[in-house]
């Protein structure tokens, strides 16, 4: 039985977070809690998510308002202690912003905001996220974003390749993303930070479940 | 009371895709003499300090922790002094 007690980080203007909400407490059926940002605590929570949408407007840049929200500081903290973090999708740019995770992103080579199904190659299954999935493995999941366009300089984008820290890349490019990555975590392996959306792709009767994986993984990682 | 005018640009080595849409546009309405654009941001900022050498210094933090990203963002700009309301009165 998994004791993960899943904190949900919800800015002004996240969107995906009853999402998230509704994975992790009503499909996979683990204590879930939504957290406001000026909350100056994570309470009893082992798992922090940043959920995707368009915080603070994505003003000035995506993630760049939201870094200094009150709960980040406390996220830093726990992040720096080995505590579970994920950000997806604006989550993943304020985890960029916040220093959490190398490169940034930006806006996508194309200019266009891309609403899409796109494939998606596993890199790397020997982690706390994606151990559900085989090596190699091409898996489905949905893309939403404008700034999704990952950009490294080469001296990290090796030591990402050269750590194993590249998790989920996309077989068909779609944003001009450095070396094709959709997802990486941190060298510590305890912070992932993706563009695709895994809470939408959770129930069958929505017509994919490749995403719960990851999910069900991370909570259950807990013990 | 000092005016800062700052300017974000994306680092040399980022691709600009944005300033490459311009410059397309640009060229299809027969400006074929335009060769390269890159777009940033323009920020001006009010600031009340006793000396130009602490308005600079806040002008360095805001940039540094919050008006430009350094993995992709360099910035420059200029401070100057302005009467403020205070002292016009």
């Amino acid at each position: 039985m998994s004791t993960a007690k899943v904190g949900i980080i919800v800015f002004p203007g996240s969107n995906c977070d009853a999402d998230t909400y509704h994975v992790f407490n009503n499909i996979i059926g683990v204590d879930t809690k939504f957290i406001w940002h000026k909350s100056a605590t994570l309470e009893d929570r082992n798992i922090v998510i940043l959920p995707g949408g368009f915080s603070y407007g994505d003003y000035l840049r995506c993630g760049a308002i939201a870094k200094f929200s009150p709960i980040m500081s406390e996220i830093i903290r726990f992040a720096q202690k080995g505590g579970i973090v994920i950000g997806i999708c604006n989550g993943f740019q304020v985890l960029c912003e916040t220093g959490l995770l190398p490169g940034a992103l930006i806006r996508n080579r194309m200019l266009k905001f891309i609403c899409d199904l796109v494939t998606l190659k596993v890199e790397n299954n020997k982690s706390i996220f994606t151990s559900y999935y085989e090596i190699k493995e091409e898996i489905k999941l949905p893309i939403a974003h404008g700034e999704g366009n990952y950009v490294c300089d080469s001296d990290t984008l090796s030591e990402l390749i050269g750590n194993n820290q590249v998790l989920f890349t996309y077989t068909e490019n779609p944003n001009g993303s450095t070396g094709n990555i959709a997802g990486l975590q941190n060298v510590s392996r305890n912070i992932l930070g993706l563009m695709p959306h895994p809470e939408r792709a959770s129930e069958s009767i929505l017509g994919n479940t490749d995403g719960i994986r990851l999910l069900r993984c991370v909570a259950e990682s807990v013990i | 009371m000092y005016k800062a005018k700052v300017i974000v640009t994306l680092r040399p080595s980022v691709f600009d895709p944005q300033g490459k849409a311009v410059e397309n546009s640009l060229k299809s309405i027969g400006l074929s003499s335009v060769l390269d654009i890159r777009i940033g941001k323009y920020i001006e900022m009010e600031i009340e300090t006793e000396s130009y050498q602490e308005a600079e210094q806040v002008v360095i933090e805001a940039c540094k922790k919050l008006l430009s990203n350094p993995v992709m963002d360099d910035y420059n700009f200029t401070v100057q002094e302005i009467q403020s309301e205070r002292s016009i009165k």
